[in-house]
């Protein structure tokens, strides 16, 4: 059994180097030049200024701009560190509610969500996707009718027609892939940057 | 249900069976220490590796030793995890500037890593610095999951030979398993993943303005090298917090889907390995057999339950499905498989919340772990756990018709029974005992974060996945206490070795064996009355463990959900 200590020692740690720095550092330096958008964290940029990621969602509260999920992320409370205070789409903590189906706080924060968005809207049902938050707590997307369900507010807030921000989600959404992997859905910045875009034409 | 979340189930097990044969040969032909064709660029590597390592090709070894080997490495793996999470502070690869992780969170995260469980009890993105993301994460991945391989191929080499007091030598399985098979899959795999948009870089955290003015801090890091192969070595470990619901670890349904091939490739592969190795592919292919019928019957529990939703829900008029805890990009389809694929393999990787799961979506989950999580399993301990049931399976068998078992030209006898029982109880003994346990303590109680029978399932789920090796969660329970620090190291920890231990004197023992041509009176091992017998007895053994804990969780939570009781 002793004869066992050396290559228990050894072996270790030629295949911890080889595993744990030369490939993740060798991966790093070709990804960096075959991918180095991708590798970097998709960055969008505008004005040369970073305004976020293609693939991470970010807080929209304004009736002007077209809102993601509810996010159910949070960070330290500044005044006691022990506790956590929400903090909406925080990419450096992500996380989900984990409320499960029988909780009461998810019922009425359910509840206080769909009663909100029926006034805004009452012609059309509440899309579940606008209601409920992610796994991540930085879910970019939201499906087609998510987008559709907001048109009023913001055409409203813009003083557009609803018809042009209407073609403008049917040119941002995303079908499944090859038509069977995945679900139909708009990410939210890339719909709102071209909002931007279009109001500064 | 949708008719195209069922085309999407259906095209992910043809390609995984698709896989079954070409890796299954590939590995055969790696653990028989042949050449392939990788082998000019990577013989030198090992050949090295065996000089200064002091390990001699020819010589093979016992099962004690080989156990003892297999042991000291971890002993190893776990110094060097712990060292470096302690120390992070000090050394280099800290943009973030994360300070030291205390005591108890890293000797549970090391203990999580070395036996390829991958409970997170920190937050990735908010505790660990890329250095120990790589060098202590990164290369645990690899080695834990070498080793479970190493493990079920040294158990085959048991039922294969005939009068040997070997089984094969560790150091040689270990690195011929890491630079053949693990490595190379993982080099083209990290591409495909950048290419999809997971991030690969060394850079500090990005800072960016929103649109509407706000400041957002965007983690990133050295991500797609680690998540190549969290999933093929059936880790689970996430670089972030939400793991694979979070966009840089799986940022599109192709990514997604490639990821839950990835999750069931080798395991399943290992059922061909198995078969080519007793001389008839067949005997695999059975095995493989068992698990599918387990497997598609856990699919389509938890996608209608998914895709029905709850009371909650359809009271406030929102229809399509559950989505709460979930991903648009992937939706209820996607989400569903994944949870099924991630607990009957080891992995623990999730894509979406199993806390926020309809009562019976959750259960599936916590039923296939529950059953020793042998549906393809964690590479090699889900085939090592298999074959303990099948020994079981003959057993039963046996004394049905009054003969003296045997499976593959072994005769099962007293010892082997012992030791497949041994395994095989080991397992409820934690999960259920130390949920009693902490169910009756207030601070344990505390750290819910759901009231009522959700609260019992999120601890029960807890301790299961912690002894199964698994790794996901029920993620709104607060583990990172003193109490499940410590007692969830001490199941990962028994649920581990306990299993391999008796697995391997299991090996031992059978390799001994003089190895006997069927009979007539042999019970066929390749039909469907083969698969029925084991399926039965795996459902019989794990339904009368585990049923009545099922009882007080899942199960009436799903009754109060119809009634939309609220807690």
């Amino acid at each position: 059994m002793l004869r066992e200590i050396r290559p228990a020692i050894i072996v270790l740690l030629v295949l911890t180097l080889i595993t744990g720095l030369a490939y993740p550092l060798a991966m790093t330096a070709i990804a960096g030049v075959i991918f180095p958008k991708q590798a970097a964290g998709s960055l969008i940029e505008r004005d040369g200024k970073v305004v976020g990621s293609a693939l991470i969602g970010q807080e929209f509260k304004g009736d002007g701009y077209f809102h993601g999920r509810p996010s159910a992320t949070v960070a330290p409370d500044p005044n006691d560190s022990t506790k956590t205070v929400p903090a909406p789409y925080n990419a450096a903590n992500s996380g989900g509610s984990n409320l499960g189906p029988t909780s009461k706080a998810l019922s009425d924060r359910l509840k206080e969500d769909v009663d909100r968005l029926k006034a805004e809207n009452p012609s059309q049902p509440v899309p579940i996707d606008l209601v409920t938050t992610s796994g991540s707590g930085l879910d970019p997307d939201i499906s087609p009718e998510a987008a559709m369900f907001q048109v009023p507010r913001v055409a409203k807030a813009r003083n557009v027609p609803e018809d042009r921000l209407r073609a403008l989600i049917a040119e941002k959404t995303a079908g499944r892939l090859a038509g069977i992997l995945g679900e139909p859905r708009v990410n939210v910045l890339a719909l709102n940057l071209a909002l931007d875009l279009a109001a500064s034409k | 249900m949708t008719v195209i979340g069922w085309i999407q189930i259906f095209l992910y097990c043809a390609i995984v069976i698709a896989l079954v044969k070409p890796l299954g040969g590939y590995m055969t032909r790696v653990f028989n220490g042949e050449r392939t064709f990788l082998s000019p660029l990577l013989r030198p590597v090992e050949a090295g590796i065996y000089w200064i390592g002091g390990v001699d090709e020819k010589r093979e070894q016992h099962w004690l030793t080989y156990t003892v080997a297999m042991l000291l490495f971890h002993v190893g793996g776990f110094v060097i995890i712990y060292a470096l999470m302690r120390l992070q502070a000090l050394l280099p690869f800290n943009p973030a500037g994360q300070s030291a992780v205390a005591e108890d969170l890293s000797f549970n995260t090391a203990i999580s890593f070395i036996t390829n469980t991958n409970w997170q009890n920190y937050g990735g993105e908010s505790t660990l610095s890329y250095l120990v993301q790589m060098l202590g994460l990164t290369h645990q991945n690899f080695l834990s999951a070498a080793t479970g391989i190493a493990l079920a191929v040294a158990l085959i080499r048991g039922f294969s030979r005939s009068s040997m007091r070997t089984i094969g030598n560790f150091w040689i399985d270990a690195t011929r398993c890491t630079l053949y098979v693990l490595l190379p899959i993982c080099v083209v795999y990290t591409l495909f993943l950048v290419w999809q948009g997971i991030p690969q870089t060394l850079g500090a955290y990005v800072d960016a303005t929103t649109l509407e003015g706000a400041n957002q801090t965007i983690a990133v890091g050295p991500v797609a090298s680690q998540i190549a192969i969290k999933m093929l070595g059936t880790n689970g470990g996430g670089f972030f917090n939400a793991n694979a619901a979070h966009p840089f670890e799986n940022p599109t349904a192709l990514s997604n889907f490639v990821q839950m091939i990835s999750i069931f490739a080798l395991g399943a592969a290992l059922t061909n390995v198995f078969g080519r190795m007793v001389g008839n592919q067949k005997q695999g292919w059975a095995i493989l057999a068992v698990m599918g019928v387990l497997f598609i019957a856990g699919v389509a529990v938890a996608y209608w339950a998914e895709a029905n939703g709850t009371t909650m829900l359809s009271s406030l008029g929102l229809t399509g499905g559950n989505m709460e805890g979930k991903e648009v990009r992937f939706g209820i389809a996607a989400s569903s498989l994944f949870a099924v694929i991630t607990t009957a393999a080891s992995c623990g990787a999730v894509n979406a919340m199993h806390d926020s799961f309809t009562a019976l979506g959750g259960m599936i989950p916590l039923i296939n772990m529950q059953l020793g999580e042998i549906i393809i399993g964690g590479v090699g301990a889900g085939l090592y756990g298999m074959l303990l049931f099948v020994v079981l399976a003959i057993f039963v068998a046996g004394l049905m018709v009054g003969r003296t078992p045997e499976y593959v030209g072994k005769k099962i006898e007293a010892r082997e029974v012992k030791m497949a029982m041994l395994a095989i109880l080991v397992l409820p003994l934690m999960y259920l005992g130390w949920t009693a346990v902490a169910v009756v303590l207030p601070s344990a109680v505390a750290s819910m974060a759901n009231s009522g029978p959700h609260g019992f399932t999120e601890v029960l789920y807890a301790f299961t996945s912690a002894t199964g090796n698994n790794g996901s969660a029920f993620g709104g329970l607060t583990g990172n206490t003193f109490f499940y620090n410590l007692t969830l190291a001490s199941s990962m920890f028994v649920g581990r070795f306990f299993m391999i231990v008796p697995a391997m004197a299991l090996a031992g023992s059978l390799a001994g064996k003089k190895s006997i041509p069927p009979s007539a009176g042999t019970l066929p091992t390749t039909g469907g009355l083969f698969v029925g017998l084991v399926v039965g007895v795996i459902l019989i053994i794990g339904g009368l463990t585990f049923f009545p804990a099922l009882a007080l969780g899942p199960i009436v939570e799903h009754l109060a959900m119809n009634a939309n009781t609220l807690f």
